[in-house]
């Protein structure tokens, strides 16, 4: 991915297998959420593939102007390949749902509506059958399942309030819950952990351990908390200024210099 | 030959339209690139500068009449500012917006009352209502003044931009407004300067747009205005250079059209041209490219 | 905030209120004389209401900052004026003098109304194409450009056979040739302008209660997550605007039926900021907000003010009340509301009885206030 002149995710390739929780980390600025921007459809790659259950859903190659301008590696790689861009609700649709890292919960809605429009896009209903109450059915069952949904997530007592007058971790969950809503997977989550205390971070991993088991679903994340990454995650990726410095799991990474250099080179600075 | 003498009066018109058009335009731009905001008011400001010299010149002569005007309409853009802009400026860009819209709702009707509706005859500028022919095509004198009067305006605001501490402050605060308000610049004295700057032109551009036309009416802003607007845009708005190109290019084109007998055409196409260049350069001609982060 | 689900008890509330207003419509329009004042205020308030609540959809709750309603409110009125002009007036000279008429059938008051609004949306549909990529101040001037090229285009000479050009449009089927069906007594025109508008705003409360609704919300609170959220924006936004433009081109069609003449030259975008403006004033994202606007507005414009325009009330001898004033005295107060009220008079609050309740068991006190603040605390939301 080039931005301009600037080469913000070079020549990563990661894979992420079924049922795995796995863990992106790098230090600020190290391209980790351009990646994920990458795979959800926000920013189109300026050259690479992403392929989700087999089947290639994005993919393009510098094209026009970019041609000449491209700085990263493998520019003649994909030069063959149909590009796909699809949009990132498209994304969604296929399974692959996330959350943001500065939360982005819709403001003027309540907690309830919040996860009740996440439904939306599972819904079989169309415009006239929903204006006409034709489909009051199925606007029920969106209803209990949002309702369940609160309600496993501890979040059903908060429900008719503002979503933005919640505390910021009970905010984050409920971007989790409405990420859940949608069906998905895959479950992206940039930086759940963020702003939280050590005992709030605890309790995050093991619910993220336990929606994975409920919803049969694998997890990829851009974490900081090295807490939540060392116990939580079977793999991670390490990346710094675009690039793979490591990947493995936990114990290797812990035991990686490379990976130790780069993140004593921030430390200064944070 | 023949089609030279046939369409030089146009192309001559064009040119003019157009100088009149970019000095509105700056006005456009240079807010927009400061506030974000279609200060939709902008057209009706010109307007209004016209209305001044008409009832100025009544009872003022002409030397006296003209620097008042240029002062007034200043001033009108300051005010407007201060009372209907600077209270918003925390508040989403859509009221802003909207507050503009009332307020060039307000002057239209207030020019309204103090016309009785009537569209009033614009006084006769000795020289420049003065007719010279050009290869043999007869037109008024300022037509010819126009474009050297706006090039020598804009070449005047770009060195002021580039080399004054103030024009230094403009540039800093359209980049970004927030960190320029952190790192210590009078962000409302650079917005007052601008909307000074911009009603100034308005109002040059006002004294030569309507010695062309001859009459003001209330409404005589909007479509200029709108095109003026229009003109800014398509030169990628927040871009000096590019409003003077686009008001020129519109200008021209416009005419270009009236002389091929599509009038009724020649406002629309002004907006068909807005809309195809969004759509094939959103950011206009000179426009930078910015992506929201995510 | 949104409409709660009313209980039975306030859903019959509602049958009742609803009754009682056309009840007392019919008893008016029956009993007074109908050149009243208060009839046209009372047609073009319920017109204007149409078009704000639609307007509203696009503004208040898609969030898109569309300044196109004029122009599809032209359509409809066209649509509507030469689909009802008998053939024989199409074929004399009366209307089209310059041109020969090239619709040679009418068609009904109904059917009429209802491809106002289809024609209107039809129009939309092409133009969201292209214009609804755009983002916020872009999208504004596109649809205001928009606009502008529909109204060249009815004046054109070319389309002269259909639009009649840039001359008037009239002798077509306005309010007075309403009758109630089968029958030959007149149809009370007032009324049937409460109906038509008030079938037209329901149907858009329903769709903003709906899935889609919450959908039109969820884009303009944050278009990113939406997206992530697998709402289709393109899509959704077309929709909104296709439907806001459906309902303005109804509008434009009563608007037609109201004043009995009707010329491309009044749609003007000084039009859509006067819509643009009711709906500020009513609150954005507020559909009772919108309706009580728009009545306020109409009313002062029409009426309350008239008297600043006339010089007879003018006293100690100033000459300041003459024609004019009354804008000129309308639009301060329209800054005053934009200024210091910016959240309009409901905010993005809506009528419930509820709320009404409360209001009379409480009326301004402390609980009031705090409810207030309580909603006021989600801001109104612009494309910022």
């Amino acid at each position: 991915m080039q931005f301009g002149g600037v080469v913000a995710v070079n020549n990563l390739s990661l894979e992420v297998n079924r049922g795995e929780i796995v863990a992106l980390i790098g230090p600020n600025g190290a391209g980790k959420t351009t990646a994920f921007n990458c795979i959800t459809g926000v920013y189109e790659p300026t050259n690479g593939q992403v392929f989700f259950e087999d089947s290639l859903i994005v993919a393009n190659h510098p094209r026009g102007k970019m041609k000449k301008a491209y700085q990263g590696m493998n520019s003649e790689k994909y030069l063959r390949t149909k590009t796909i861009a699809p949009t990132p609700d498209q994304i969604t649709r296929l399974g692959i749902a996330r959350t943001f890292q500065n939360i982005r919960l819709w403001k003027s809605m309540t907690v309830f509506d919040n996860v009740l429009t996440a439904k939306h896009m599972r819904a079989r209903h169309n415009v006239f059958t929903a204006t006409f109450r034709l489909s009051a059915a199925e606007e029920r069952r969106m209803r209990e399942e949002t309702l369940a949904l609160l309600e496993e997530q501890n979040l059903a007592q908060f429900k008719d309030e503002l979503a933005t007058s919640l505390p910021y971790g009970l905010q984050r969950r409920l971007e989790i819950a409405r990420a859940l809503a949608t069906e998905p997977k895959l479950l992206l989550l940039d930086e759940p952990a963020a702003g939280m205390n050590p005992q709030e971070t605890e309790d995050l991993g093991r619910f993220i351990v336990q929606i994975k088991e409920k919803y049969d679903l694998t997890i990829f994340m851009i974490e900081h908390h090295m807490d939540l990454v060392m116990r939580f995650s079977d793999r991670i990726y390490v990346i710094d200024f675009g690039k793979l410095i490591a990947k493995g799991t936990p114990a290797e990474i812990q035991a990686n210099p490379q990976v130790i250099e780069a993140y004593l080179g921030v430390a200064d600075d944070e | 030959m023949q089609f030279l003498q046939n369409s030089l009066p146009y192309l001559l018109a064009g040119i003019s339209v157009g100088g009149q058009y970019a000095l509105i335009a700056i006005g456009y731009t240079m807010v927009y690139g400061i506030l974000r905001l279609i200060n939709f008011a902008h057209g009706d400001v010109f307007m209004a500068a016209g209305m001044f010299m008409v009832f100025l010149s009544a009872s003022l002569p002409l030397g006296l009449a003209i620097p008042l005007v240029l002062i007034i309409t200043v001033a009108l853009g300051f005010l407007i500012e201060r009372i209907a802009y600077k209270p918003l400026r925390a508040a989403p860009r859509m009221s802003v917006m909207i507050s503009a819209i009332g307020v060039s709702y307000l002057l239209q009707n207030c020019a309204l009352y103090f016309t009785g509706g009537l569209a009033k005859v614009y006084p006769q500028l000795p020289w420049l209502s003065d007719t010279v022919s050009v290869f043999g095509a007869v037109t008024k004198r300022v037509t010819l003044i126009t474009p050297v009067l706006t090039i020598v305006l804009v070449a005047a605001l770009s060195l002021f931009i580039r080399h004054t501490r103030i024009g230094m402050a403009m540039r800093a605060v359209s980049k970004d407004f927030e960190t320029a308000r952190l790192m210590g610049i009078k962000v409302n004295t650079v917005i007052s300067v601008t909307f000074v700057i911009g009603s100034l032109l308005a109002a040059v551009g006002s004294l030569l747009y309507f010695t062309n036309y001859a009459s003001v009416t209330p409404t005589s802003g909007g479509m200029p205005g709108l095109k003026c607007f229009v003109a800014a845009v398509f030169g990628g708005i927040g871009s000096i250079p590019g409003a003077v190109i686009g008001a020129f290019i519109i200008g021209i084109a416009e005419n270009i059209i009236k002389g091929l007998g599509w009038t009724t055409f020649s406002d629309a196409f002004t907006f068909a041209l807005l809309i195809v260049i969004l759509l094939v350069k959103p950011t206009g001609l000179f426009g930078e490219k910015a992506t929201d982060k995510v | 905030m949104e409409l709660r689900k009313n209980s039975k008890k306030d859903g019959l509330l509602t049958a009742a209120a609803l009754i009682l207003l056309f009840a007392v419509l019919l008893t008016m329009e029956l009993t007074m004389k109908s050149t009243s004042i208060l009839f046209t205020v009372l047609k073009k308030g319920v017109i204007y209401a149409l078009v704000a609540v639609s307007m509203n959809l696009l503004n208040g709750f898609t969030g898109l900052f569309s300044l196109g309603q004029a122009g599809f409110m032209l359509i409809g009125a066209y649509t509507y004026a030469i689909l009802t002009m008998p053939v024989a007036v199409k074929l004399s000279d009366s209307v089209y003098k310059y041109y020969d008429c090239a619709i040679g059938f009418e068609l009904g008051i109904l059917p009429s109304l209802i491809l106002a609004g289809l024609i209107a949306a039809f129009f939309a549909a092409l133009i969201g194409l292209p214009v609804l990529r755009l983002k916020s101040d872009y999208l504004a001037i596109a649809t205001l450009g928009f606009a502008e090229i529909l109204r060249a285009f009815f004046q054109w000479d070319a389309m002269g056979p259909v639009t009649n050009g840039a001359n008037v449009m009239r002798q077509y089927k306005d309010l007075t040739k309403l009758r109630i069906p089968f029958t030959d007594i007149r149809f009370p025109p007032t009324l049937f302008c409460f109906l038509v508008s008030g079938i037209c705003i329901a149907i858009i409360v329903l769709l903003i209660n709906s899935s889609y609704g919450r959908a039109f919300k969820a884009i303009r609170d944050d278009e990113i997550a939406a997206e992530a959220m697998g709402i289709n924006l393109f899509k959704h936004k077309e929709m909104s605007f296709v439907i806001s433009s459906f309902f303005a081109g109804i509008s434009g069609a009563l608007l037609a039926m109201f004043q009995y003449t009707v010329q491309a030259a009044q749609f003007k975008s000084a039009m859509t900021y006067e819509i643009l403006l009711i709906v500020v004033i009513g609150g954005i994202g507020s559909v009772t907000g919108s309706c009580i606007a728009s009545f306020l507005f109409i009313a002062c414009n029409e009426w309350w003010l008239r008297f600043l325009d006339e010089s007879a009330n003018n006293i100690l001898g100033l000459n300041i009340l003459r024609s004019g004033f009354r804008k000129v005295v309308f639009s301060v107060v329209i800054m005053i509301i934009v200024l210091f009220f910016s959240k309009g008079i409901m905010g993005e609050r809506e009528f419930s009885w509820a709320r009404l309740r409360a209001f009379f068991r409480d009326p301004f006190g402390l609980r009031t206030r705090r409810a207030k603040k309580a909603a006021s605390g989600g801001e109104v939301n612009g494309n910022g």
